[in-house]
């Protein structure tokens, strides 16, 4: 028995078991739960029963799944790269020496800040067919002729909340980026500065190189996040014009809860995990530690 | 290869006159060393020199030309950082290589130069690691390797070696020095280690607040310092200091230490009869008196090193140091008496800390 409790492997397990049972208990169940839905014909108010692959076989053949599966992907890798571009630009502007510094890394936070619901009614709002301020101001300036109707077009609609997407998520990108930098001694820039490199060249084999490992996990949370949105696009389209941006959340959840098919909305949500697990995959292997970022000696 | 001259150089930072009226001058081939405490300005004249700072007032050339306006990249200068500043991500033979890699050089003639820099600095099994994987000493010689590929007009150096242990320090001191001597390139060489700055340079600059308090040749600042400030500053264990006054009587100047004991004037000390000055004398050039003889002294701390015995005594209220080749026994708080050898002692102004040679 002593021996048993000097033993570092038991002793491990021991002191892991507590929360091991946790993470069973709240993460794996409601994944269970929803993914065993997926496989039966649940509806609301009614167990339902094993179906097998019924569900995926006719979701696999449904238009509009098709439809918010492209839309989803289209909405994350756009979204993604807007943000990419847009935080890692606000990022290296903010890592200079800038007046007002502080302040204006305090304000590049509150799209991040502000709830989502509430952003999301701001923009509703701004994309009104009729009192939309974006278009208001446009005509003024002499620019458009008759109003844009941001949310009426389906192409329209995906680009609307692609920006508003990109709003909220460009504060999370920059911060992350910015910290990133500010890890990079300056000693390296003036280094190079005497070997020669010009600023582009000191961006490219300076900056970028060294910042790649928080591109890598900062752009795999962005992508998470912008796959699974909801919010946004429940908010402020509900998945129309046409389900045009019905995203595989959005869809999902209509399906199950005011469509009342608990069976297919969650199969349609587990149909996002390969995409998802995909996507933390590629960031695990793909862009895992550099080799010059591990220590000791070969 | 190329002279430097810094001609009454200024730096603010905001409000505050970091470099105030600086004039060096480097000549081609020339070792400088820049020393002094921390704080005084060192690291922000030498990053002058290189560009990475600009020049509030006055002038610096290289090679003869004014340099003010140019940026970093066209002076032709290498500079090893303190921290070395290492690309991480890059390999030693690509950190060593990016300079000419940027200049576009064919590929034949950079692996040519960087292997024959890595044969020089002994750095041929590394070159296909990381920084990371790399020991201070090791990481110290890759960053004097990226300069010495370049071939530059003028090698500056930030504190290179105040990162490694001591003993590491005093080979690399050496082998730094060695180096010199092998390409003969025009370095400047900051420091604040006074040893450092004596055993490597062919030109001392001693640095304080901002402006040089003195320049030359290691042993001309060791044998004649030309203020407190500096006989302070240069030789360890420091200068010791009495304060004193002078006598000048019908038989001849003598200096008056505390208790009313004399000693001879320093040769060619200038001064008046009754002027307040401070009486200088280094621990090495203390020696044992009989009774009656020298300065009466009070043994503190006797701390031996093996090749010489170091003796902390009081004269008067004075502490002062003593450094014998010899090794005595003394006991604290016994009496003994030193005197100095008077062919090299210093007599400074009490006010202005001004030398009284003339
Ligand atoms: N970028 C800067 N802004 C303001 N003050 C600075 C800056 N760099 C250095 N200083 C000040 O200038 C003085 C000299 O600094 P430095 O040249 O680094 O000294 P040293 O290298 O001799 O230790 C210090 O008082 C330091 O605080
Ligand atoms: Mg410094």
């Amino acid at each position: 028995m002593n021996r048993l409790f000097n033993n570092k492997h038991f002793l491990g397990m021991l002191f892991m078991l507590p929360a091991g049972v946790l993470l069973l208990v709240f993460l794996t169940y409601p994944l269970g739960l929803g993914t065993w839905l997926g496989f039966t014909d649940a509806k609301i108010g009614r167990a339902g029963h094993w179906i097998g692959l019924d569900n995926f076989q006719y979701l696999v053949g449904d238009s509009v799944a098709r439809l918010a599966l492209f839309n989803t992907l289209f909405y994350t890798v756009v979204a993604s790269a807007l943000k990419f571009a847009l935080g890692l630009w606000l990022a290296l502007l903010l890592n200079r020496r800038l007046p007002f510094k502080s302040f204006f890394r305090a304000v590049i936070l509150l799209p991040f800040i502000v709830p989502t619901a509430l952003s999301a009614i701001a923009f509703w709002w701004m994309y009104d067919a009729q009192f939309s301020v974006l278009s208001w101001a446009l005509e003024r300036m002499g620019l458009i002729h008759t109003y844009i109707d941001f949310l009426g077009d389906p192409w329209n609609a995906r680009f609307s909340t692609i920006a508003a997407n990109v709003w909220r998520g460009v504060p999370f990108v920059a911060i992350c980026l910015l910290a990133g930098l500010q890890t990079i001694s300056p000693s390296l820039y003036e280094a190079a500065a005497l070997d020669g490199a010009t600023p582009w060249q000191r961006f490219r084999h300076v900056t970028l190189p060294l910042l790649t490992p928080i591109i890598a996990v900062v752009m795999t949370f962005s992508v998470l996040f912008t796959f699974t949105d909801f919010q946004l696009i429940y908010v402020i389209t509900r998945g129309g014009p046409l389900n045009a941006t019905h995203l595989m959340a959005t869809l999902s959840f209509q399906r199950a809860i005011p469509g009342g098919s608990l069976g297919e909305g969650a199969a349609l949500a587990t149909l996002m995990i390969p995409f998802l697990l995909s996507a933390i995959l590629f960031s695990y292997f793909g862009l895992q530690r550099r080799k010059w970022q591990q220590g000791g000696r070969d | 290869m190329a002279s430097v001259h810094i001609r009454n150089v200024h730096k603010h930072f905001g409000g505050t006159h970091v470099i105030r009226g600086v004039d060096i001058d480097i000549a081609d081939g020339e070792f400088a060393v820049l020393v002094g405490p921390s704080g005084c300005g060192k690291s922000t004249l030498l990053r002058m020199v290189a560009g990475l700072e600009e020049i509030s007032g006055g002038e610096i050339a290289i090679g003869g030309k004014v340099v003010n306006d140019t940026p970093p990249k066209e002076r032709d200068i290498a500079m090893v950082f303190q921290n070395y500043a290492l690309y991480p991500h890059m390999k030693v033979r690509d950190n060593m290589a990016f300079s000419l890699m940027l200049a576009k050089r064919p590929r034949s003639e950079i692996d040519e130069r960087v292997n024959r820099a890595a044969t020089i600095l002994g750095l041929g099994d590394l070159l296909e690691r990381y920084p990371r994987q790399l020991s201070g000493g090791q990481r110290q010689r890759v960053a004097m390797g990226r300069a010495i590929v370049r071939d530059p007009q003028v090698f500056l150096f930030d504190e290179p070696l105040s990162n490694l242990d001591a003993k590491l320090r005093v080979a690399m001191r050496t082998e730094i020095k060695e180096l010199h001597q092998r390409l003969k390139t025009t370095s400047e060489y900051v420091t604040h280690d006074q040893i450092e700055a004596m055993t490597m340079a062919d030109q001392i600059v001693v640095m304080r607040d901002g402006i040089v308090e003195q320049r030359g040749r290691p042993l001309e600042l060791y044998d004649h310092p030309a203020n407190l400030f500096v006989a302070g500053f240069i030789g360890s264990p420091a200068m010791n200091f009495l304060p004193a006054t002078i006598r000048r009587g019908s038989n001849g100047a003598r200096v008056e230490v505390a208790g009313g004991v004399t000693v001879p004037l320093p040769r060619d000390a200038a001064g008046e009869d009754g002027q307040k000055v401070i009486f200088g004398m280094r621990p090495e050039h203390l020696a044992l008196a009989a009774d009656g003889q020298g300065l009466a002294a009070q043994v503190v701390v006797v701390e031996p090193t093996g090749a010489d015995t170091q003796v902390f005594a009081k004269i008067g209220g004075t502490e002062v140091t003593a450094v014998f080749r010899e090794r005595h026994e003394f006991r604290a708080g016994e009496a003994i008496r030193l005197v100095p050898d008077h062919e090299r002692t210093h007599l400074f102004d009490a006010e202005s800390g001004k030398s009284l040679r003339h």
